[in-house]
Order: structure tokens, then C-alpha cells, then sequence
């Protein structure tokens, strides 16, 4: 059983869990955000997002593997920020037409078929990134070059690394740009109408390919920012590390509330403060809370705390 | 004498939008009621509040007596209310005979024990819904169709599939929802006598919903009409054809 | 009744049959795969009642097959723990040491597995397709978790010293009660009635079919030959783990039913044979070509491209051999 409050687990150390599951969290909205665009348009879980968050994390080791910064070097190189930069653009690029060209490649041959060929697809994309991930990146753990140095601030209360705030930051900024993407802009309109009704959105002029190919892309990158910002703040990447995330990120979408960004990040946050407040008792029970959430709300409320119900025509 | 169904003051609302406005229905046991109205008038949506797939916002449908709000669709067809679909609903990848055997599956007293380890009353049972479909495939002209799958049938034969399988339920009411829609004339001619002979030889309440005036005025004794989700008029074929209201609603505003 | 018994005693004299010239004249590893296709065969046709008959998408067959293998492992294996109370290593002797013992144990395994299948069916009676799905999915995952943080029985580390009572008799003993009970299920009423949920739930409803009933019970049933399997699986390979009931575990299960044709029994024989003895034999092929992991790759190609050009599966809905088999089994005398 679980060990109660007065086993020594302070106030405090709840507070700083809070802290950490926010900058969990953090990622889990920008994976998240993939599975809601996606789902919105398509219907479709993309269970191959999980495997492009983690090439995104392989998309930046590689370049910087190549440009000479080395994890092995004790002597932890100072990393100039335009370099850092140009991995976040890189990876974020490579991600995108990965994520187009698994849509034009296995997902559109089925747009019209069942939504479970569709899913069973999906599961074969995913499966097949990994283990492709595997034959090619090696099934060993890689380690990933430490850019800035790591360091703890002191925020009232807590104490954070200097990682996770960036990761904090670098999410907000992404999560709100797409967001004003999406609302603001005549392609982030575009995207709306098709996940409101595609049949009406093709009448109306609009490229549907395009539109869910610009999808697709954009959550993709937006996953790769995910990659790079965790193998940067816990640099250990696996082939296979993209699949417990992309179950979680997915959890997090249909907590928030499927087809709703801001419902993404309301739900990424949302579990990634509970799993580390959960992590305060028991590591691996913090492992099931994702788990947990999610059956309560398919159970509870479906359409999620920020998303739209439907009903069934009869 | 009570109504087989009554309802009282049936309104149901979709958000903002009230689709059926306190409605209020009687049928006798053995009439054959026709309920007609323009397109998108709360027909279909009346319907789905008698068989229990929608419950109503406000007001009360009666059958036998018994209160039908709140109860679900499998607790309605227990109770003797059967129904087709105006989309066809039929179990595609079953064959004729076995769709309408589906239909008989609810008076079974079978364990799902006798059925996998093949007791006496497992056949007996077989032997019973078998009969009984084969008989109502017969009563709708479709036994030489038995073996077929059902999704290779010609549409008209679906229509008439699922009458046969809502039948095989032995409901005391069935509710017809649109039989004749995209029937030809020869065949919407076999439908009103097949819907005649319903009531007649089996001694079931028909009630149908349907655009075809002709056919509804054809074999209907009573017939009301519903527009915007309210009753516009109520009566028999002759009252129905010369009232104005419902001259307005049929050719007018459309 | 007395046929199919009949058919049930021949069928399980012929495993016994062939356990003896397998175990006295076939190699030791050719007849440990023709005893993983048994299992897998166990577990395909179960889930075809769920995914394939009834039409609710289950990936979380995994998690019933570790609660099988657990709860028999429980009571055939000596358990050895540290407890934390008296902080010394403790064994707990198994409550059935004998061989005798090994049936009971397996039906405990199912029995436990067909409860958590009840539960799990409860969420279904809300959710459909994809969702449902995941649903499952997350159900699989907290049974691994809790079972690893379950001391007793090794948590993360596993449970080595189950004893190797599976073998091609038992194991072929459940394949045949799988398939014929299956069958049986499937040509009745309930069959149909499953079918019909799955074609048009709410047209099933209309007509009086209690579909929430009928899904629960379909997931039990289903449970019950998983957990069964996984007790099978479990005193085949001798020690368990959590991973080795992880959620890839339900995706080749499913992708199984989906290669044969899911909804098709036949199919989900095949399918399960298919996948279980290629990636053995590719292993030969992999090592050849010095391509580590290529087998895996081709798996999950295989997979994508079957759902673009023929997703219904080699055999559709089909049954293979239809009437031969019609023949042999009782239920089908009836008709015509």
C-alpha cells in the first residue's frame, strides 16, 4: 500500500513535484497537441507520434554528434546558442516530412476505409519506426551532449533545473504560437473547417490533401520540439522511448479533450503535475496514473474537459 | 376503452433547438395510424422517443398502460414495441434467415451454457427461432431468399427483410419508419398490402411514418400530421386531405 | 451433446497421441514452436470472440494473459520474497506441488482473468472503436504495473522456478476446447447475436438483444482462454515477467486475427500459426543476411500494407472448409 502524508513526505516536496510535473507536463502538451490536430481532422490515433517524438530526439543527436559535440568529452563544450537553435529548426524540419510522408504513404490509401484498418495502420507505422529505429540508431541507450550545464534556481519555494525551465518556456511559446496559428491565419482556418466537416470543407475550395498534410506536419514538429527538449534535459535516447511518451501524450489529448489545443495543454499539464505528485509515494505507481485518467475519462467524460460532444444521427 | 400508446405533452430539445413540441399521440390497439409531415418536421425523432433511443425532454409516452421514458431500447423491445429504420439497418454480413432469427432472440430462455456445450434446449431453441423466421420470411414473400446474405439483397427485399425481422420479435406494436422510400410503384402497391396483412393476419398495431401521401392515405384509418415538430391535424384520410393546414404545410413554405 | 463429447474425448486422445511421437521423435525446439503456435491459437480464436464476433476492439488481451499466468504461477511455484517485516528472505511452498495440480491452476488463472474481463467489459458499454482501444490498452498496462510492484511475485525482476508442466497435450487439450466450445458459440443464437451487436449495435438493441450483457460476456469468455493461455505460456517458458506480457504483446495477438481476417475462426487459426512459426523461421534468414532486427521490420511492413490492399485478411469472414467441418460438428443439422 501506499505510504500516507505523515511518512515523511512534506508540503514542500509536493510543491516541488508540482514544479517538476509542470515541465513534464510541458512535453506531454507538445506531443499531445500532434494527437488532438490529427485526431480532429482525420478520427484517426496517429500511434506512429509517439515514434516521431522520438526521432525528433535522434534528428538532433546525429547533427550534433557530427558537428563534434560529444557527450563522451569531459570537458563540457560551450555550445553557441545559434547551434542549438539550428538543431530545434533541423529536427523540427526532418520530423515534419516524416510526418507527410507517413500520411501520403499510409495513411491516405485508407482515408476511406474503416477507422480501425486506419488504426491497425497506424499501430504498423509505429512498430515499423521502431524497429527501423532500432536496425538503424542501435537498440543501446545514446547519450546525448549536455549543452548548457545544468543548474538548480531557486523559485520561491522550489528549486528547478535550468532544463526544465527552458523546456517550460520554449513549450509555452510553441503552444501558444500554434494556437494563434490555428485561430488566426487562413491555413489554421483551413484546418478548423476540415475537422468541423471535410465534405463541406472540399465543397468550399479548400485542399483538404494540403490542409491534412499541413497537419500532420505541424504536429510533427511540434513533437520533435518535445524530443529535442527532453533528450537536452535527460539525455538517454532508445528507439523504444517514443512509446510509453506517445501513450501518455495521447492520454493527455483526450483528457484535455480531443481535437482542442488548448485542451492539449490543460491536459499535458494536468498529468504531468499528477504523475510526479503521484511519484512523491511510489515511482512505478506514477507509471499507472496516466492509465488510471485515462479510463476515468473515457468512463466519466468522453469528450474530455475542454472538448465538444457528439451524437449519433439515427 | 385506454389507448394501446398514449403520449402526453412529448417535447424533446437539442440545445436550443425544439425538434418535437409537446406532443400528443393515441393509438387504439389494431389501428393502422399513419403520421406524416414535410421533411424535418420531428417524425423520425418521435420515433426514436416511443422505441427509447432518445429520452424526452419533457412529457410521458404510455404503452399498455406501462411508462416508456427511461427505459432503453432492449427494455422497450421487451415490452412489445418493435421498429425499422428509415436507413436501412439490417446485419449485413448475416444471412436472410439469420437476421430474422436475430429478431426472435429475445423470447429465448437459453443459457449461454446450453448453447456451448449443445444441450436439447439449444436445439429446441434453433429449431423454434427457425421456424418462427421462416415463417415471417414467407409472410413477406422473401423465402427463397433464406440463404443469402442479407447485404447482397435488392433494396426493395431489405426494406421488407427488416419488417420481418422487427415482426420476429412478436411485438404488439411496430413502427414503420419511411417502408416505401425509395420503392417503385408496383412495389409500393405489395407494401400496402403487406402492411394491411399485418394488422390484419397477425393482429399487430401498425404505425407508419411516410412521405408518400398516396400510400398513407391508402391504407391508414387514422393520420396525423406533424410540422415543426407540432400537430397540425388529426383525422381520418378524407378529413386530412381537406384541411387547409395541411395543404399550407405540404405546398407552401418548403 | 453426447457428439460433441464424443468429438472432445477423440480430439484429446489424439493430443495425447501426438504429445508421445512428438516428445520421443521431433526435435526439442521444433516442438517447443509447434507448442507456442498452440497458445497462440488459444489466444487468437479467444480474442476473435471479442474483436472479431462482437466487434469491440480489444488491445488489452495482454493484460488478461498476465493475470492467468500470475494466479496459476501462485499456486504451482514456490515463491521466494524478502520481506520487509521480518527482513529475511521467506519461500512460500506452492499450494499445488503436484502435476495434479496443474489443471486447477490453470482454471484459476482463467477464472481470475474472466472477473477482469468483467470489469473491462463494463467500460465498453460506453465507448466504441478507438477509444475502447485505448481503453483496453491502458487496462493491459495497469495490470503489468501493479504486477510490478508486486513483491511476492517478483515485481519488475519477474518470477523464475514455474515448473514445466505445459506441454503439447495440455497445451493442445485447450486448443481443441478452445475452438470447439468457439464454434459451438458462435453457430447459436448468442453467435448471432454477437454478430448482430457488431453490425448495427443499436438495430441489435431495437430488436431486443441485451448488447451491454452480451459484450460483457463476450469479453468475459474471451478473458477466460487468455488467462488460461498465459498460465500455459507461463509453465511453457518457466519464468514471467511483467514485460513479457506488455502491450506488444496484444498487438500481435490482434495483428494475428487481422492477417487471418478478423471475424473469420479459421483465420484466426491460421493467422496465429503464421505469425508464430515465420519470425522463427526468419530468425535463420535475419542471422544470414547479418541484418539484426530486419525480421521485425518486415513484420511491421507486412502489417501496413495488408491493411491498404487487403484489409479484411487472407480468409475475409469466412470460415475455411465450411462444410467439412459442418460435417463433423452437431448445430448445423438444422439447417435447410
Amino acid at each position: 500500500m501506499l505510504p500516507l502524508l505523515d511518512s515523511g513526505v512534506t508540503f514542500e516536496a509536493i510543491l516541488q513535484q508540482v514544479a517538476n510535473g509542470v515541465a513534464k507536463g510541458s512535453v506531454y502538451a507538445l506531443i499531445a497537441v500532434g494527437y488532438t490536430m490529427v485526431y480532429g481532422v482525420l478520427q484517426l490515433i496517429n500511434f506512429a507520434h509517439g515514434e516521431v517524438y522520438m526521432l525528433g530526439a535522434y534528428f538532433s543527436y546525429y547533427p550534433a554528434k557530427w558537428l563534434g559535440y560529444l557527450p563522451e568529452g569531459s570537458e563540457k563544450p560551450k555550445v553557441p546558442l545559434l547551434v542549438i537553435g539550428g538543431l530545434f529548426v533541423g529536427s523540427m524540419a526532418a520530423c515534419a516530412a516524416i510526418g507527410m510522408l507517413i500520411e501520403r504513404l499510409a495513411y491516405r490509401p485508407l482515408r476511406n476505409s474503416s477507422r480501425l484498418a486506419a488504426l491497425i495502420t497506424a499501430i504498423g507505422v509505429s512498430l515499423l519506426l521502431q524497429n527501423g529505429g532500432q536496425m538503424l540508431f542501435g537498440a543501446d541507450p545514446k547519450g546525448f551532449p549536455q549543452f548548457v550545464e545544468q543548474e538548480s534556481v531557486n523559485l520561491g519555494p522550489v528549486a528547478l533545473a535550468n532544463t526544465k525551465i527552458v523546456i517550460i518556456a520554449v513549450a509555452a511559446v510553441m503552444m501558444t504560437g500554434l494556437h494563434l496559428f490555428v485561430q488566426k491565419t487562413k491555413p489554421g482556418a483551413a484546418m478548423r473547417a476540415c475537422s468541423f466537416d471535410m465534405r463541406t470543407a472540399r465543397l468550399m475550395g479548400i485542399n483538404v490533401d494540403r490542409t491534412i498534410a499541413l497537419t500532420f506536419a505541424m504536429g510533427s514538429a511540434m513533437a520533435a520540439v518535445g524530443g529535442v527538449l527532453v533528450a537536452m534535459d535527460q539525455p538517454r535516447l532508445t528507439p523504444l522511448m517514443g512509446l510509453l511518451m506517445g501513450l501518455k501524450a495521447f492520454v493527455a489529448a483526450v483528457l484535455g479533450g480531443i481535437g482542442s489545443i488548448p485542451g492539449a495543454a490543460l491536459g499535458g499539464l494536468l498529468l504531468g503535475v499528477a504523475e510526479s505528485v503521484v511519484g512523491t509515494w511510489s515511482t512505478t505507481y506514477s507509471e499507472a496514473v496516466a492509465f488510471v485518467i485515462l479510463i476515468l475519462v473515457l468512463l466519466v467524460k468522453p469528450s474530455g474537459l475542454l472538448g465538444k460532444s457528439g451524437r449519433e444521427k439515427v | 376503452m385506454t389507448a394501446l400508446l398514449e403520449t402526453s405533452d412529448l417535447t424533446i430539445r437539442f440545445g436550443g433547438l425544439t425538434a418535437v413540441d409537446t406532443f400528443n399521440l393515441s393509438i387504439q390497439e389494431g389501428e393502422l395510424f399513419g403520421l406524416i409531415g414535410p421533411n424535418g418536421a420531428g417524425k423520425t425523432t418521435v420515433f426514436n422517443m416511443l422505441t427509447g433511443v432518445y429520452l424526452p425532454s419533457e412529457g410521458t409516452v404510455h404503452f399498455r398502460e406501462k411508462l416508456i421514458n427511461g427505459r432503453n431500447p432492449v427494455q422497450v423491445a421487451r415490452m412489445g414495441i418493435s421498429r425499422t429504420f428509415q436507413n436501412i439497418r439490417l446485419f449485413d454480413e448475416l444471412s436472410v434467415l439469420e437476421n430474422a432469427m436475430t429478431g426472435a432472440h429475445q423470447h429465448s430462455k437459453l443459457t449461454i451454457f446450453d448453447s456451448l456445450f449443445r444441450t436439447p434446449r439449444h436445439f429446441r431453441e434453433e429449431q423454434r427461432q427457425r421456424d418462427r423466421a421462416y415463417e415471417l420470411l414467407e409472410f413477406m414473400g422473401l423465402e427463397d431468399r433464406a440463404g443469402l446474405p442479407a447485404k447482397q439483397l435488392p433494396y426493395g427485399h431489405r426494406r421488407k427483410l427488416e419488417i420481418a425481422r422487427a415482426l420476429a420479435t412478436e411485438p404488439k406494436l411496430i413502427c414503420l419508419d419511411e417502408p416505401a422510400a425509395g420503392m417503385n410503384t408496383g412495389e409500393k402497391a405489395e407494401l400496402s398490402a403487406l402492411i394491411r396483412k399485418i394488422r390484419d393476419e397477425l393482429n399487430v398495431t401498425v404505425l407508419v411514418i411516410e412521405h408518400d401521401m398516396k400510400l398513407v392515405m391508402g391504407i391508414c384509418e387514422k393520420i396525423q400530421v406533424l410540422d415543426y415538430g407540432k400537430t397540425i391535424a388529426l383525422g381520418t384520410p378524407g378529413e386530412i386531405q381537406n384541411d387547409p393546414k395541411v395543404i399550407e404545410a405540404y405546398l407552401g413554405g418548403d | 451433446m453426447a457428439r460433441l463429447l464424443g468429438i472432445l474425448v477423440a480430439a484429446i486422445a489424439v493430443t495425447f497421441g501426438a504429445n508421445w511421437l512428438l516428445d520421443s521423435f521431433v526435435d526439442e525446439y521444433v516442438v517447443r514452436i509447434i507448442n507456442l503456435c498452440g497458445i497462440s491459437i488459444i489466444l487468437a480464436v479467444s480474442l476473435n470472440v471479442i474483436n472479431g464476433l462482437c466487434g469491440q476492439f480489444s488491445l488489452g488481451h495482454a493484460g488478461f494473459m498476465a493475470i492467468g499466468a500470475y494466479v496459476s504461477a501462485y499456486f504451482t511455484t514456490t515463491l521466494r520474497y524478502f520481506d520487509e517485516a521480518a527482513t529475511k528472505y521467506v519461500a512460500i511452498e506452492p499450494m499445488f506441488a503436484s502435476e495434479w495440480g496443474f489443471v486447477p491452476a490453470l482454471l484459476a488463472g482463467g477464472l481470475v482473468a474472466a472477473a477482469a474481463g468483467a470489469v473491462v467489459g463494463i467500460p465498453t458499454l460506453r465507448l466504441k472503436g478507438d477509444y475502447l482501444a485505448i481503453a483496453t490498452l491502458g487496462f493491459g498496462e495497469i495490470v503489468t504495473i501493479m504486477i510490478t510492484n508486486f513483491e511476492k511475485v517478483g515485481g519488475a525482476n519477474g518470477l523464475p522456478g514455474l515448473p514445466p508442466y505445459s506441454n503439447t497435450f495440455w497445451i493442445f487439450s485447450f486448443v481443441v476446447l478452445v475452438i470447439m466450445l468457439s464454434w459451438t458459440l458462435q453457430r447459436s443464437t448468442f453467435g448471432r447475436a454477437l454478430i448482430a451487436i457488431r453490425e448495427n449495435e443499436l438495430a441489435a438493441e431495437v430488436m431486443g438483444i441485451p448488447a451491454s450483457r452480451l459484450k460483457v460476456m463476450a469479453f468475459i469468455y474471451g478473458a477466460f482462454f487468455a488467462g488460461v493461455a498465459g498460465g500455459l505460456l507461463g509453465h511453457l517458458l518457466q519464468t514471467i515477467s511483467p514485460a513479457t506480457f506488455n502491450f506488444m504483446k496484444s498487438i500481435e495477438v490482434v495483428v494475428m486475427l487481422v492477417l487471418g481476417g478478423l471475424g473469420s475462426m479459421t483465420g484466426a487459426v491460421v493467422g496465429a500459426i503464421v505469425l508464430t512459426a515465420l519470425p522463427e523461421a526468419l530468425r535463420d534468414v535475419e542471422s544470414g543476411l547479418g541484418l539484426p532486427g530486419i525480421r521485425m521490420v518486415v513484420y511491421s511492413l507486412v502489417l501496413i500494407l495488408l491493411m491498404i490492399f487487403r484489409p479484411q485478411g487472407i480468409f475475409g469472414q469466412k470460415e475455411l472448409s465450411l462444410k467439412l467441418l459442418a460435417r463433423l460438428l452437431p448445430g448445423k443439422k438444422g439447417d435447410k
